[in-house]
Parts: structure tokens; C-alpha cells; sequence
């Protein structure tokens, strides 16, 4: 047997020592009560091993048996819907094994359902030439979403059974190939794959399409690509989790992989509740059949953290090869890196910044870098999004998880305290967030919304900037002695900051909205200031302006117009542009 | 069968390191008995094949490394639960002291307890009417909420926590209990507490675990565990709804920095140890409501911010992992609003829920949303009355400061015997708003 003895117990941590050759990262069955764990560090004679599980209660002298492979999942029809644990054990099957409403220790689990039958279409012929990644069969893994059964051997081979149409458990076998080394392997619906090592795919594609979520501030001024990365920093309280939840519920991913890492229960008991009520704006089916869950929240095992975001970002790779886009939304990143730090504490490493470990960067990277827009073996385009919220610690934007994290994302969408206290959702600061996506993406915008898009857009990201210097001074100040034409801009920026930037996520109309009418609405915006503007010039002072009572209007109108009735923005700014020449010609004429 | 070791190798503080007996486990309780017969319990926190780490909840005073017999108990710390805990006083680590004799119960168990599996949960949506406007309408507590106050010392958040615990319509009902945990309390708190729970009649509702500031400090380690433990016994065995009371959690999360440092471990923030958040979150998450089971538990933290600083690790830390807090203001508490809430840094996580119609009232998020938004505001026109001078606002900046003013002074502030229900609250709010123009009223 490969087995080792317990020589050192300090928490999550055990030192195992004996004769047995374990791995680096070999899953090892830890003591009598098996808990699951991982080895991180070997040396001669003993092997450092993370635990997942709570090491209470365990002695020296009990024996740690090696498994022989790395920390991995079971991939297969089966795992939309489930909500998991760090390692992938369902909780609902944990609680079905141990009847209570506790986490307990040492429950073996599979991820997916074994026993479950599924209805099997072949899509290979006998004699048919296959590599890896072609596409075998497919079930119907929910309603929204198709699970096509990939070959997952390196070597190519020729098809020499296929099973028929039918219902089929995931271990039956669907398929023989026979390898090209003459070998004949016979292939069944699921397949393991180590955690900590990426899937591969063909060829690596631009990012130039917008995972779009229906959320103006992120969709119109910072949009991510498909294929991208993102990160939501904020401190407590700021709404990162709700902002989350709502691109869960409205972004245009096909499979949403949320992560809930070290987060409250009650977050994950929320999405739970939520998710099979809502319905996916596309398929009409609830969100749940799109959705994995992967929940270790702040009182599990600190260790399972460590692996859950592992463990989330396989499942969405493993989609990711049938050729769909999946989003994963990792809440929080802090938590992961937190668990990091303490798990490096235990092995008396030597600690960089604030205590995290020197190799936090590099973890960082290597976690980000597994997204992106991919062409897959099979010749299908396939992208996983990162979305990682970061909880800063005290709020400042400038400790180590944030900052190593801004260096690896792309998109910063920085959430804000002030914004979050005036209830302003989401409260994403406008002045530090950015996309680098912009530019790609800008070309996309002005094909698929309307030509005017960029420009729009390129005129509210100045006036809101402009509108920040001017608070400042207006701070000092005070906004009377400022001249109309610096009034008006503030006026115009009030009518952005409430009436589009904020979203009302407890409205019907306003929770997601479509990028046309995100257009209208600051195309709207533009008109009116261009409008004021000339009148302002010619004279007309903006008290006058202001009696027309378009401002105040104007941020009714996201409620007033149905998302599906976007035409009704064309005979609103009518409306306006006749208001606005009559009051020219009241003023000329008086004038006159 | 009880084996016992004589003698240890080491003592450094809390700590006792003894020769690892071949029975040991880790995270076992142990009972050290002296040579003059005192019994003192411990805990094993970390083991290797030679040396066994022990700490001693009681301190290591008195002891020699010669005479010391350690006792293991082959189990990891537990106590004794029943109903009879109802009405009783305890120390830190559950003993009773108020010499009316022990628990005698079949039910034991670990005071560690088990983490709640999220699909058992149920997602807590009634809300406790406290009767206190700035809660009720603000930031409103939900039944299976952990719902911190942050406070600073000097100021008085036991007269809010004692209006809640009065006011409550949580303590309607008979299955009602009060678990209170008081960590390195003054005396004058524990006496404070205990006066106005005889006064109120609640006494035999209340089971307290008490370690105050002269007592052992690691024992505080304990306390918080020990408290909801019986808490989850009283929720989810007895079916009561169930009040948990911890104060002051900065003692507590200090008592844990102190046994780290002596450990050796490498600190993180202001020396406090890595897994702060986790061992926090081990405490917080242990508030909640499981579904199928009629018991719930609510708990209301109370720590003190060292030097008001909400960015401090124990606040920081502890915002991240409870749903929302209550936030003592220093500023209001000097102009003498009672109860000194600030409301801009405060936040109900699960209000948004567990209002409107239904369990509230239609327009309470409404109202909310613009006294916050409004407030807010508020805030920006005072500090530029404080270059310009009051004189020199424009009309509407005039009626925001009148507005602030009169918020503080009538909605905030509240007699600690006044009770108003969630309409009179609602009402108010409506009629300050009504201080200012109408076009500002832009969530209305």
C-alpha cells in the first residue's frame, strides 16, 4: 500500500512521513477518517499535505494513503445545476449522505450522478477518422444547454463502435476507438481531469465581442470582451456581491460558473432561492439550467477555498470546448488569496507583502490567464470570462491583492463608498474604472448598435470627467458663482448619474436593459446638452432651460419606456427639439 | 479509562508543551490538574511526534513543570446543553457560577460546531421590529441576521443594545431566548445587563457566558463558541428564537492575536494572525435559520473600534463576513443624539428582502433610498457651509442643512424608553423629507 504516517498535525496543514513516493499534488486520503487532501510540498523523507476537511481529532500515527493523481474532477453531463463545494462534492448529495443541515467530515461523494440515465445521440460513424476533441454524441444536459461528449485522447484514432441512440448511464460505454498506436480504447461519457492544469485548445482568438450584461455603466463606458477578464474591487458594502448576482442573472454567457469563496452562507442560500425563479432572458428557461455553483463559504475549510476557483475555472473550460461562452463570477478573489496566505503561514514560508506569499502574483496570473476566446479542437469558438470581485482590505485600493490583480485584468470596474452611501447602484466610479476592451470593442458597437455609438459614448465619458473637476471647485466654492455653460454641465451630468448610470436592480424594466436603448438613452442625453448649449450661447439663461422641465424628465424616462418600445426615445427627443426651438423663438422675439 | 501524563516540557504563557502521548489528537480537550488539586482545561492546538502544543484556557499560573498531570478526554471541548440553561450564568468556558450546581444532560457537544451547509439553509426574510427608527427604517434586522454594531470606546452602545433587546417584537413569542456572551467585560457592563434583564422580566430567558476583564484572557477565545453553541441547541433542537449577544468581539479577536504571537506565527495585519478572517467567519456563520426547523438564530456582535477606525482588521474584517453594521458615531454621541447612528456608514444586508408589502410597508425602500441619498447630501452642504459660511448657501443648500439637522434631531434621535412602530417611522421620515424642494426628491 502507498501509505505514509502522520508525523505532524498543525491545522489544515499535516506532515506525513515514510517510505511511500507521493507526487506534488497527488490527492492523498488523510488519517481514519479519510479526510480529502493535497500534497504541497515534498521532501525526502516527508510530504506537506493540505487538508480539505477539519483535521479534528486526528492522531499521530495514522496512516495518509496516496491515490496516485492529482486533485481532479469528474467532467460530465450531469454538473449544471449542482451547486458544489471547493472539491466538487455536491452539497445536496452531503446532505442526503448525512441527514443533517451540517457540513460533516469525510463524506465520499461523486460530482455528478452516476447512476442517471441519459438520452444519447451519436454523431460518429463507424470508420469515421477522429482527434482530440471531436465530437462523439451529445445529450440534452438541461433544456438550455446541449453536452456534446468530446474524445479526450491525445491520440488521433478510428471510430470502430458507436452506440446507438438511447438512454445511456455516463459510465456506459458510448464509443471504441481504435488509437492510432493500434490500441483500442473504449470511451464513456465523462472524463477526469486534473485541476491545476489547464485544458488545452487550438488557436487563441482576438477578444473583440462584448459579453454584454445589460448593465449601462459596464455595458456603454466599460465593457469586457468575451474571452476577458474583469475585476470588481470594493470594500464592504460597496454592493460587489450584488453587482455580481446581476451579471449572473443578465449576461449573455451561455453557462454562468459562480464561485461564492469564503463568502456568507446566506449569499449562496440567495442564489439558490433565486436562480430557478428567474428565467434567462434568451432561452426562457430559469437561470439555474445555465448555472454551476461552487460554494465554500467563510466557515468551510479554509483549504477547499484554495481549490474551489481551480475547480470553477475546469468546469468552465470543460464547456468551454464544446464551443460556448461561459462567464465565471469568482466572489471573492480576496478570500482565495487569504486562504493562500494562511495555508503559507502553516508552512512557516517566508511572507512578502502583508503576510501573502511571494508567489501570490504568479498564482494571480496563472488563474487569469486561463481565460480567453479560444478556437477549439473541433473548430468551434468557445470563451471563458473572468469576472473576479477583490475585497480589499480597509477599503484601499492600493494592498497587495488588488494591485497584483490589476496587473493580470483588463477591465477595472472600481467600485465607491461615497456612491454606495448616496444609494447610488452600482456604484462603480466612473473616474478610476476602465476597459481596455474599448477600442477593440468600439468597431463592434458601431457595426451592431449604430454608427454614432463610439462617438456617443466618447461624449459622456468627457463630460463626466469634466463634471469632476468642476465639483471640486464647486467644493470650494460653492455652484452659484460658476457661469451657465459650467452649470449646464453639471446639470447635464446629474441627468447622466441618475437617469442612466444609475440601474435600479429591484425594477423590472431597469434590472437589465438592451444595449439599443442604453444608445437612445445617451443619445438622448447628448441631444439635450447640445441643444442647451447653442440656446445658452445665444444667450437664453439656463434658469430658462430648466423651466422646460427636461431634466427632471429625463430621469423618469428608464422606468417610462419598456425595454421592448425603444422606438418611443425618437418622439421624446421630437418633443424636445420642438420645446426647445419654441423657447429660441419666445427668446428671439423678446428680444426683437 | 482516564490516562494521565506527569510533568510537562515547557510553559511560554498560555501555552504548555508536553511529550506527545502516544492517545493524543489534535484539537482534544485536556484537563491539566496542578499539584494543589486545581483542575484547569486546555486545548490541543498543534502536535507533532514529539512535542504536544497545549493551551491552557485558564492560564498557566501556578504551575511546575514537574507536577502537572495532563488528562486527555478523548474528545475535542464540549459542553452539556438543556433548557435548564435558560436563566442560569456561566463563566468563559461554560461552568456554571452561579452556584446553583451543574448541568446534568445526555446532550453534549462540540463547541466548535459544524459549518451550516448552504443548501440547508433558509434565506432569512422576517424582520424584527426593534421599535428604534434608524433600525427599523434603515437598516432593518432580519430575523437570522448577524448584525454587528461597531462602536468606540466612550461610547454607549449598551443602552442600544439593552433598547433592543426591551423593544424586540422577536420576544413576543415564549420560545424566546437570550444567549449573552460578554468577552472581557467591565464589571459595571456585566451589572448593567443583568439589572435591566430583572428589570424587564427577562431573566429566565437569558443564559449568560461571562468572562470579564479580570478573568483569564484566553479564556475569551472560548467564550463566543461556547455561547452558540448552546444557541444552535436552543434554535434548532428547542425550536426558540434565539437573540445572540457578543460583546466586545475586539477582546476577543485580541486574546487571539495574543496566543498567536506566542505560538511564533507569522502575523499579518497589526500583528493579528492570518486565518483572523476565517476564525471570525467560524463565528459570525454560525447565525442563520436551517430550513425545516422552526428556530432561529439572530446575532448582534458589538466591538469597539480601536481609535474609531473602521478600516482597523477586527471592523474590516468583520463587515466583510456579517450582513451589514450598525455604526456608532463619536460626533452624534457629543451633540447628544441618542442612539448615536450613523446611518451612511450602516447597512442591513438583508433588509432589501425582508421590507415592502407584505412585511413592511410598500414605499419603505423608497422613503430609505432617498433619506440615504438625501443624507448624504447633507454631508457634502455642511462641509461647504464650513468654507462659505451658512449665510452664503443657496436656498436649497439651506434647506439641506435644516433638513440634517432636524433628521439627527427628531428621526435618529430617540428616547431609550420610545418605542415607535415601523408606520410612525415611516411617517416621520416622509415628514422631514418634506424640509426639502420637491425636485430633489429623486427616488421618491
Amino acid at each position: 500500500m502507498n501509505t505514509k504516517v502522520i508525523s505532524k498535525i498543525n491545522g489544515p496543514v499535516v506532515i506525513a512521513e515514510g517510505d511511500a513516493d507521493f507526487a506534488m499534488h497527488d490527492m492523498v486520503k488523510v488519517g481514519k477518517q479519510k479526510l480529502m487532501g493535497e500534497v504541497i510540498k515534498l521532501d525526502k523523507k516527508s510530504a506537506t499535505i493540505q487538508v480539505y476537511e477539519d483535521t479534528s481529532g486526528m492522531k499521530i500515527g495514522e496512516e495518509v494513503y496516496g491515490e496516485n493523481e492529482p486533485l481532479s474532477l469528474i467532467l460530465g453531463p450531469g454538473i449544471i445545476g449542482n451547486i458544489y463545494d471547493g472539491v466538487q462534492r455536491p452539497l445536496n448529495r452531503i446532505e442526503e449522505v448525512l441527514k443533517t443541515g451540517y457540513i460533516g467530515k469525510g463524506v465520499e461523494v461523486s460530482g455528478i450522478d452516476l447512476e442517471k440515465k441519459w438520452n444519447f445521440i451519436p454523431k460518429v460513424n463507424i470508420g469515421d477518422s477522429i482527434e482530440y476533441g471531436s465530437i462523439l454524441g451529445c445529450v440534452q444536459e438541461t433544456q438550455a444547454i446541449e453536452n456534446r461528449i468530446l474524445y479526450p485522447k491525445k491520440l488521433n484514432g478510428k471510430i470502430i463502435f458507436v452506440a446507438e441512440q438511447g438512454e445511456y448511464k455516463v459510465t456506459d460505454t458510448i464509443a471504441k476507438v481504435q488509437m492510432e498506436n493500434g490500441k483500442i480504447v473504449e470511451i464513456n461519457m465523462y472524463q477526469k481531469w486534473p485541476v491545476r492544469t489547464p485544458r488545452p485548445y487550438k488557436t487563441r482568438l482576438r477578444a473583440n465581442i462584448p459579453l454584454l450584461t445589460g448593465q449601462r455603466v459596464i455595458d456603454s463606458l466599460f465593457p469586457i470582451a468575451k474571452g476577458g477578464t474583469a475585476t470588481i474591487p470594493g470594500g464592504f458594502g460597496t454592493g460587489k456581491t450584488v453587482t455580481q448576482h446581476q451579471l449572473a442573472k443578465w449576461c449573455d454567457a451561455d453557462i454562468i460558473v459562480y464561485i461564492g469563496c469564503g463568502e456568507r452562507g446566506n449569499e449562496m442560500t440567495q442564489v439558490l432561492e433565486d436562480f430557478p425563479k428567474l428565467t434567462d432572458p434568451r432561452s426562457g428557461r430559469p437561470l439555474m439550467e445555465r448555472t454551476v455553483l461552487i460554494a465554500n463559504t467563510s466557515n468551510m475549510p479554509v483549504a477547499a477555498r484554495e481549490a474551489s476557483i481551480y475547480t470553477g475555472i475546469t468546469i468552465a473550460e470543460y464547456y468551454r470546448d464544446m464551443g460556448y461562452n461561459v462567464a465565471i463570477m469568482a466572489d471573492s478573489t480576496s478570500r482565495w488569496a487569504e486562504a493562500l496566505r494562511e495555508i503559507s503561514g502553516r508552512l512557516e514560508e517566508m511572507p512578502a507583502e502583508e503576510g501573502f506569499p511571494s508567489y501570490l502574483p504568479s498564482r494571480l496570473s496563472e488563474f487569469y490567464g486561463r481565460a480567453g476566446r479560444v478556437e477549439t479542437f473541433n473548430g468551434d469558438i468557445g470563451s471563458v470570462s473572468i469576472i473576479g470581485a477583490v475585497s480589499p482590505q480597509g477599503s484601499d485600493f492600493s494592498e497587495p491583492v488588488t494591485q497584483n490583480t490589476r496587473r493580470f485584468v483588463h477591465v477595472f470596474w472600481g467600485l465607491d463608498r461615497d456612491l454606495a452611501y448616496s444609494r447610488h447602484y452600482p456604484s462603480i466610479n466612473w473616474i478610476i474604472s476602465y476597459s481596455e476592451y474599448s477600442n477593440e470593442l468600439a468597431e463592434w458597437f458601431d457595426e451592431n448598435i449604430n454608427e454614432d455609438f463610439s462617438n456617443v459614448k466618447n461624449q459622456i465619458t468627457k463630460l463626466l470627467n469634466e463634471e469632476d473637476e468642476l465639483q471640486k471647485i464647486a467644493k470650494v466654492v460653492g455652484k452659484d458663482v460658476l457661469s451657465d455653460l459650467k452649470k449646464l454641465v453639471l446639470e447635464i451630468c446629474k441627468c447622466i448619474r441618475v437617469g442612466f448610470l444609475q440601474q435600479n436592480s429591484f425594477n423590472e424594466i431597469d434590472t437589465s436593459v438592451p444595449l439599443e436603448k442604453q444608445f437612445k438613452m445617451m443619445d438622448l442625453i447628448v441631444f439635450m446638452y447640445n441643444e442647451s448649449l447653442e440656446l445658452i450661447e445665444k444667450g437664453i439663461p439656463l434658469s430658462e432651460i430648466k423651466k422646460l422641465g427636461f431634466f427632471e424628465r429625463y430621469l423618469k424616462l428608464k422606468y417610462e419606456i419598456n425595454n421592448k418600445e425603444i422606438q418611443k426615445f425618437d418622439s421624446v427627443k421630437h418633443e424636445f427639439e420642438n420645446e426647445f426651438k419654441k423657447l429660441e423663438n419666445e427668446y428671439e422675439g423678446h428680444i426683437e | 479509562m482516564k490516562i494521565q501524563y506527569l510533568g510537562i516540557e515547557n510553559i511560554n504563557g498560555p501555552l504548555v508543551f508536553i511529550k506527545t502521548p502516544k492517545e493524543i489528537s489534535y484539537d482534544e480537550q485536556v484537563e491539566l490538574i496542578l499539584q494543589n488539586g486545581e483542575r484547569r482545561i486546555g486545548n490541543v492546538i498543534e502536535v507533532d511526534k514529539d512535542i504536544a502544543t497545549i493551551e491552557v484556557y485558564e492560564g498557566t499560573n501556578g504551575m511546575n513543570l514537574g507536577g502537572v498531570q495532563t488528562s486527555l478526554k478523548g474528545k475535542p471541548l464540549s459542553i452539556k446543553l438543556s433548557e435548564k440553561m435558560l436563566g442560569r450564568i456561566f463563566d468563559g468556558a461554560g461552568r456554571p457560577i452561579d452556584g446553583l450546581g451543574e448541568i446534568e444532560s445526555d446532550v453534549e457537544r462540540s463547541i466548535n460546531g459544524n459549518a451550516i451547509n448552504p443548501v440547508c439553509r433558509s434565506y432569512p426574510k422576517n424582520y424584527i421590529e426593534t421599535g428604534i427608527s434608524a433600525i427599523d427604517g434603515l437598516m432593518t434586522l432580519i430575523r437570522g441576521q448577524k448584525l454587528p454594531i461597531f462602536s468606540g470606546s466612550g461610547i454607549n452602545h449598551n443602552l442600544l443594545t439593552e433598547q433592543i433587546i426591551k423593544q424586540s417584537n422577536i420576544s413576543d413569542s415564549d420560545k424566546f431566548a437570550i444567549v449573552f456572551g460578554l468577552m472581557g467585560a467591565e464589571y459595571e457592563t456585566a451589572d448593567f445587563f443583568k439589572t435591566s434583564f430583572k428589570e424587564s422580566g427577562v431573566l429566565s430567558k437569558v443564559v449568560m457566558f461571562q468572562n470579564l476583564s479580570n478573568d483569564p484572557t484566553i479564556e475569551r477565545i472560548l467564550t463566543p463558541k461556547v455561547a452558540l453553541t448552546c444557541a444552535e441547541y436552543l434554535a434548532f433542537d428547542l425550536d426558540m428564537q434565539v437573540l445572540v449577544i457578543l460583546t466586545d468581539m475586539t477582546a476577543y479577536a485580541e486574546s487571539l492575536r495574543e496566543v498567536s504571537t506566542l505560538k511564533g506565527e507569522i502575523p499579518s495585519r497589526k500583528g493579528y494572525p492570518g486565518y483572523l478572517y476565517s476564525d471570525l467567519a467560524s463565528i459570525y456563520e454560525r447565525a442563520g435559520m436551517i430550513r425545516g426547523k422552526n428556530g432561529s438564530i439572530t446575532e448582534i456582535p458589538i466591538l469597539t473600534m480601536p481609535n474609531d477606525d473602521i478600516s482597523h482588521p477586527i471592523p474590516d474584517l468583520t463587515g466583510y463576513i456579517t450582513e451589514g453594521q450598525i455604526v456608532l458615531s463619536r460626533d452624534l454621541s457629543q451633540k447628544g443624539i441618542n442612539p448615536p447612528i450613523n446611518i451612511l456608514d450602516s447597512l442591513s444586508r438583508l433588509m432589501k428582502d425582508g421590507i415592502g408589502e407584505g412585511y413592511t410597508r410598500k414605499d419603505h425602500a423608497k422613503i430609505a433610498d432617498q433619506i440615504f441619498s438625501s443624507y448624504s447630501k447633507v454631508q457634502d452642504v455642511r462641509a461647504l457651509s464650513k468654507v462659505l459660511g451658512e449665510s452664503d448657501l443657496s436656498e436649497t443648500d439651506k434647506r439641506y442643512i435644516k433638513f440634517g439637522n432636524e433628521f439627527e434631531e427628531k428621526f435618529i434621535n430617540q428616547g431609550t424608553d420610545e418605542r415607535r412602530n415601523i408606520n410612525q417611522t415611516l411617517d416621520l421620515a416622509l415628514d422631514l423629507l418634506k424640509i426639502l424642494p420637491e425636485e430633489e426628491m429623486d427616488k421618491l
